[in-house]
């Protein structure tokens, strides 16, 4: 019946939030690029659209807060497995208060919340990578070890294994499901060798599916009903060699996402949506 | 509790043949699947089986008579028996009562606790019993009950021990019911972790299992609180599972288990077995620190599954060594190790070490290790033929592999037995089904041993308050003897490793695992093509196998790194210097090849080598497939020798190693050790000749105390003849030279390849040289009982054949070494032991009579250790004037103390060696003793 660890890619939902007006000036990157936000606003609906009504997810949208730059990007501010949500306590101080909304958001969604009280963790959600069968938690420069550990204990099913993130801001700003046991990784020598480890970590054996750009390796994969394999990657304008990559993926209904604004402020696809499934949970 | 047996038809005879009896009945009734196993090895062997048991056990008496150090072996014609209570708790919670002789093996006990419960498909499951710190140690069914348990009463638990990663291959439904009894518990103690939504799921399944459909009018409303769940049950999780429990309306009990299991199996800590530890010297590249944290003396947890060796921080993963990462497992003292196969990028093996809380968690942990990697990963899934599997039906449970058991359960023909499952009443007392309280918290579980361990203080209370001093002393003893065990090679389960290695040789300290790459023989075989071609064509035959590595087990290393790499001599440091297979090929290749090759050096007291001779008539078949391959060999195999060898052959690139494993006994004396070498060497011969040779040597040293005072040697060689052939024997070469001088440089890893290197392009050169030699033939007939009787008549009459010093190491490591004919035995005293070594030999067929040493085709060495015994085997394989000659010798070292009957040891270990190869005889058996000449001597 209820099977545990089934259905991976199932969602019946997904939050997102909206872009502030302050993301272009304050929003925290790691390389100095100006920022367009009407673009970016742009750039977001479409994503939101594919979401909502080209796969068909129910969406709540969170109103943007002109005084968290970053909030658009509530991947970091929860991490949603099964019917529990772990309320995170993000790495940047400037992003502390993100998290207040989503709880309220996934409470609303029946959810159990479990929220990072201890002061001394942090976790960004865009350093969790699942994969269906356990999680992979970077040690990164949002992420510590105590953030680990309190999602390891949220979610007592699934082997917890440390990353250690040695480049980039997140574990999936180089990495991210492509299907069940597939990984889709970046080739950059950082990218290859943090595949490797998660790869000697696992009981399970993954595909990979290797693209030219790390950035490129952030995608969002879901298995829906009546579409089966969608995988949201970026688009050939941004990317071209690893659109060509995605291209091979003949069972997947890949849809181009356009992220080039917002990839500027380090934001991914995965950053900007929690996805959640409340069917099949008890 | 103890009291008299009448006459029990089993005591009037001398106790070791009892022994033996006893283990084979417990080991035959046991499981009505080994019959099937036993047939192909009985039918394979030129006598019957029977005769062959009778034969060894004459052997015995023979031995032991030759011996004044056996004068200490039991009593003949005891007839008091005494009888020890056993009270067993099973995984219902219930308790079982049963008696059983004081003097018996685990696997009595284990054997009537399963007709009790019904229950054929054994081998995951084992006993447990509590030690004076309340830890949890498995019972060893090969070893006396009374040996393991120092203190208290005989209290023990029925456990799952090894959690089948796929239940839905388990035969039957109650194999199935049982694992989720225990699982269940597992649960509620929290020893296995899950979410809330896995408690339910669970629960639910659980409760269909016991009460079946869901019915209010029977059930009432609050059936579901009698059950017990979960760690912290919850009035909302029983609301969940009984919704979850209406809906299954019509499952059958085994089905509702059949889910359940199928959502537990999943869960990241099923079947992990944890152990505390601290993290030791330099940190892996894998391990993630938290920042700014020195990864020395982190607190770890190390957990132990079907897969491999898992490293835990808090409950994160931090690292994970599948078993084929992992070359060598040891500890010494509180120390764990593990050797790391380099990975792709790194050039080097690393060794990882991990402190533990004192020794016996140590050792209790390397032995979890040694199971698991033994049960799950030993056998390969396309098993070769029946005769490895009567390889596994001899063995104790802890031996048989995951595969074997398979393979046997596959032929359970009963109807499905019924039974109860009516054990809801156990989770209303408040206790976990091991007598544990039950843990409300789970926080606690990852600190599971400790918890748990602590809880049992209380409940056992009392036993601990028994333990006195010297009971503690014995203990240590024991603990010895468990830790003898070196090293054990960890043989990759892929490699068509029909065999099973799970040796145990108990250092005194510490002990290795070792596991063997399979990758090693893989090059092995595609390298004999090349080698083909030259040697082919001019005999007709060659193939050779260089033997390259070398394993040395160490009881005592010094340093933490000393394990592996040392090559430091400590007198307590028992050394076994083992050769490792490096793959023949050509010349060139042979670089490849050589880099496989492992070394272990280990810093031993003593170290002895044994050289055997092998003879091969037709060469050919005994280069397994690649002979095949190549030209036509001959064309014929014996069946025999190809059904053994074959499947390596047949394996992965990787497979190759063949492994026999000989299972000893364990003896410990404090001080001494007691080192038992049996080599067994087969010979196959193409057509009409066919030779066997085995030796055997037994090895008596002392190492314990610095002053080891002599050591003794006796060696029986017998050897026999099949009785088609003509045996011609050519002496191989054995070299222990070679191995020395690899030993010596083996200090480092890379200096270990190279001198393989060397050695088998040298060996090659011989071949080709030996090429023209002359045959000697030798028609043996004499089997098991002459050489018996030789032993025993003039036990020390035989002289020593050869024995070398090992003083230096090194010898030349060169082409010399395949020259070099030896008798069968190099040893290497030690400053303060004085060997002895005796050889028996059946037949005239010496090896010193021939100089030729033939044409070496291969030459294979594995080793494997168990917890007694360290077990090196050497196939050699030659061709000389057109005869092909396997050897087979093996090695098995056994420390031990006087209490353990090296006779019955050294006879199991013929017998085994003779169950493994059905076909070869056992044409040489070489006993070395070494004792020490402190007072205790005298004791023996």
């Amino acid at each position: 019946m209820a099977g545990l660890m089934v259905g991976f890619g199932h969602y019946t939902h997904a939050i997102v939030r909206g872009i502030p007006a302050s993301l272009a000036k304050e929003a925290l990157r790691s390389s100095q690029s100006e920022v367009d936000v009407v673009n970016a606003r742009r750039e977001h609906e479409a994503y939101v659209e594919v979401l909502g009504t080209r796969l068909g997810l129910e969406v709540v949208e969170l109103p943007a807060d002109e005084s968290l730059p970053d909030c658009v990007f509530v991947e970091d501010a929860a991490v949603v497995c099964g019917d529990t949500a772990l309320i995170t306590r993000p790495g940047a101080e400037s992003r502390r208060r993100e998290t207040e909304a989503m709880k309220g958001a996934l409470k609303d969604l029946n959810l159990n919340i479990v929220e990072m009280t201890d002061e001394n963790a942090t976790l960004d959600g865009g350093d969790v990578l699942f994969t269906g069968r356990e999680f992979f938690v970077g040690l990164s420069k949002r992420t510590n070890q105590r953030g680990a550990e309190i999602l390891a204990d949220a979610f007592k099913d699934y082997a917890v294994s440390t990353v250690p993130v040695l480049e980039g801001l997140h574990l999936k700003s180089f990495c991210s499901m492509g299907g069940p046991g597939l990984i889709v990784i970046g080739s950059s020598e950082p990218a290859q060798k943090a595949l490797k480890i998660m790869q000697q970590m696992s009981d399970h054996r993954y595909d990979k599916l290797t693209v030219p750009d790390d950035l490129a390796a952030n995608c969002i994969y879901m298995n829906l009903p009546n579409k089966g394999h969608v995988l949201l990657h970026p688009t050939a304008e941004e990317f071209p060699e690893s659109v060509k990559v995605f291209e091979k993926l003949k069972d997947h209904m890949l849809i181009p996402v356009s992220n080039m604004e917002k990839v500027k402020v380090d934001g991914a696809l995965t950053c900007c949506s929690v996805l959640i499934n409340k069917k099949g949970n008890i | 509790m103890t009291t008299e047996s009448g006459t029990d038809s089993e005591a009037k005879q001398p106790q070791e043949n009892k022994e033996t009896e006893k283990a084979k009945a417990a080991a035959e009734p046991t499981s009505p699947q080994n019959q099937p196993e036993q047939l192909p090895a009985a039918a394979g062997h030129s006598t019957p089986a029977r005769t062959e048991q009778e034969r060894q056990e004459e052997d015995l008496v023979s031995h032991r008579s030759s011996t004044s150090r056996l004068s200490r072996s039991p009593l003949r014609g005891v007839k008091k028996v005494k009888i020890m209570q056993c009270k067993v708790t099973l995984l219902d919670g219930s308790d079982f009562t049963l008696n059983v002789e004081k003097r018996a093996k685990g696997q009595v006990l284990f054997d009537k606790i399963c007709d009790h419960l019904n229950l054929l498909e054994r081998d995951y499951f084992g006993i447990t019993c509590r030690d004076v710190e309340n830890q949890k140690n498995w019972l060893d069914p090969s070893k006396e009950l009374k040996k393991q348990i120092r203190t208290g009463p005989w209290n023990f638990a029925f456990n799952v021990k090894f959690y089948p990663p796929d239940p839905s291959q388990l035969t039957e439904d109650i194999t199935r019911y049982y694992l989720c009894l225990q699982l269940r518990d597992d649960v509620v103690s929290g020893r296995l972790p899950c979410s809330f939504a896995t408690h339910t799921v669970l629960g639910s399944y659980t409760v269909q299992s016991e009460l079946g459909d869901y019915d209010p009018e029977e059930l009432g409303s609050d059936y579901i609180s009698e059950l017990r769940f979960a760690p912290n049950q919850t009035k909302e999780l029983e609301e969940k599972v009984m919704e979850l429990h209406k809906t299954y309306k019509g499952m059958t009990p085994a089905e509702a288990e059949m889910h359940f299991l199928e959502n537990a199996k999943k869960l990241s800590m099923y079947g992990v077995d944890l152990h505390h530890a601290k993290l030791v010297g330099s940190l892996y590249e894998c391990l993630a620190p938290a920042e700014g944290e020195d990864s020395e003396g982190v607190e770890i947890m190390l957990g132990v599954c079907s897969s491999g060796l898992l490293i835990y921080r808090d409950r994160l993963r931090i690292n994970r060594f599948a078993w084929p990462k992992i070359l060598k497992i040891s500890y010494k003292r509180n120390n764990f190790y593990i050797k790391i196969r380099p990975g792709e990028f790194e050039q080097f093996e690393s060794t990882i070490g991990f402190k533990l809380p004192n020794h016996r968690a140590a050792k209790r942990l390397w032995k979890v290790c040694v199971e698991h990697h033994t049960f799950f990963r030993l056998v390969s899934p396309d098993a070769p033929p029946k005769k490895f599997l009567s390889l596994g039906s001899k063995f104790r449970y802890s031996g048989r592999t995951q595969a074997q058991t398979r393979r046997a359960s596959s032929q359970i023909i009963r109807p499905a037995p019924l039974f109860e499952r009516s054990s809801s009443k156990r989770y209303n007392m408040s206790r976990s089904l091991d007598g544990a309280p039950i843990m409300e918290n789970h926080e606690t579980l990852m600190k599971d041993s400790a918890a748990d361990g602590a809880a049992k203080v209380i409940a056992k209370g009392d036993i601990i308050t028994t333990v006195t001093t010297e009971k503690k002393a014995e203990e240590e003893k024991a603990e010895q003897e468990d830790a003898q065990m070196d090293a054990v090679e960890m043989p990759e389960p892929m490699a068509t490793t029909p065999l099973r290695q799970d040796t145990k040789s108990d250092a005194d300290e510490d002990s290795e695992m070792r596991t063997q790459t399979q990758d090693e023989k893989p090059a092995g075989e595609g390298t004999k093509e090349e080698v083909e071609p030259k040697v082919t064509e001019a005999a007709g035959y060659l193939v050779k196998y260089v033997v390259d590595s070398i394993a040395t087990d160490l009881a005592t290393s010094s340093g933490p790194h000393g394990i592996s790499l040392s090559t430091t001599m400590d007198d307590d440091v028992f050394m076994d210097g083992t050769l490792r297979e490096v793959d023949e090929k050509t010349p060139d290749s042979q670089e490849e090849v050589s880099e496989r090759a492992e070394m272990k050096v280990s810093p031993g007291a003593v170290r002895q080598e044994v050289s055997q001779a092998i003879s091969d008539k037709k060469g050919t078949l005994i280069i397994l497939k690649e002979a095949e391959d190549k030209v036509d060999t001959e064309g014929k195999e014996t069946s025999a020798a190809d059904e053994e060898e074959a499947p390596v052959v047949p394996g992965e690139a990787e497979a190759g190693e063949n492994e026999m494993l000989s299972k000893e006994k364990e003896y410990i004396k404090e001080d001494m050790s007691v080192v038992l070498e049996a080599k067994t060497t087969v010979v196959k011969t193409q057509s009409p000749t066919m030779e066997i040779k085995t030796d055997d040597m037994t090895q008596i040293k002392g190492s314990g105390s610095p002053k080891k005072a002599m050591a003794s040697w006796i060696s029986e060689g017998v050897k026999t003849d099949a009785s088609e052939v003509i045996g011609v024997s050519t002496k191989q070469v054995k070299e222990m030279k070679t191995f020395d001088a690899m030993q010596q440089k083996a200090e480092i890893f890379t200096f270990v390849k190279e001198v393989q290197t060397e050695q088998s392009k040298s060996s090659l050169t011989q071949i080709t040289v030996s090429e023209s030699s002359s045959t000697s033939l030798s028609v043996s007939t004499l089997g098991w009982v002459s050489s018996s009787e030789k032993a025993s008549a003039e036990p020390e009459e035989r002289a020593v054949v050869a024995t070398e010093t090992e003083a230096a190491p090194v010898e030349s490591t060169g082409p010399t070494s395949l020259d070099a004919v030896e008798v069968g035995t190099k040893e290497m005293p030690v400053v303060h032991t004085e060997t002895k070594t005796i050889t028996y030999e059946s037949a005239e067929v010496d090896t010193n009579g021939d100089v030729d040493p033939g044409v070496l085709l291969s030459a294979q060495t594995i080793t494997s250790e168990t917890s007694s015994t360290t077990t090196t085997t050497h196939i050699t394989k030659t061709v000389k004037g057109g005869i092909s000659e396997t050897r087979i010798e093996k090695r098995i070292v056994i420390t031990g103390d006087t209490d353990i009957d090296h006779d019955q040891a050294l006879a199991q270990a013929i017998k085994e060696a003779k169950e493994q190869h059905p076909d070869m005889s056992v044409t040489k058996v070489v006993v070395h003793k070494e004792t020490e000449i402190t007072p205790e001597d005298g004791e023996d």
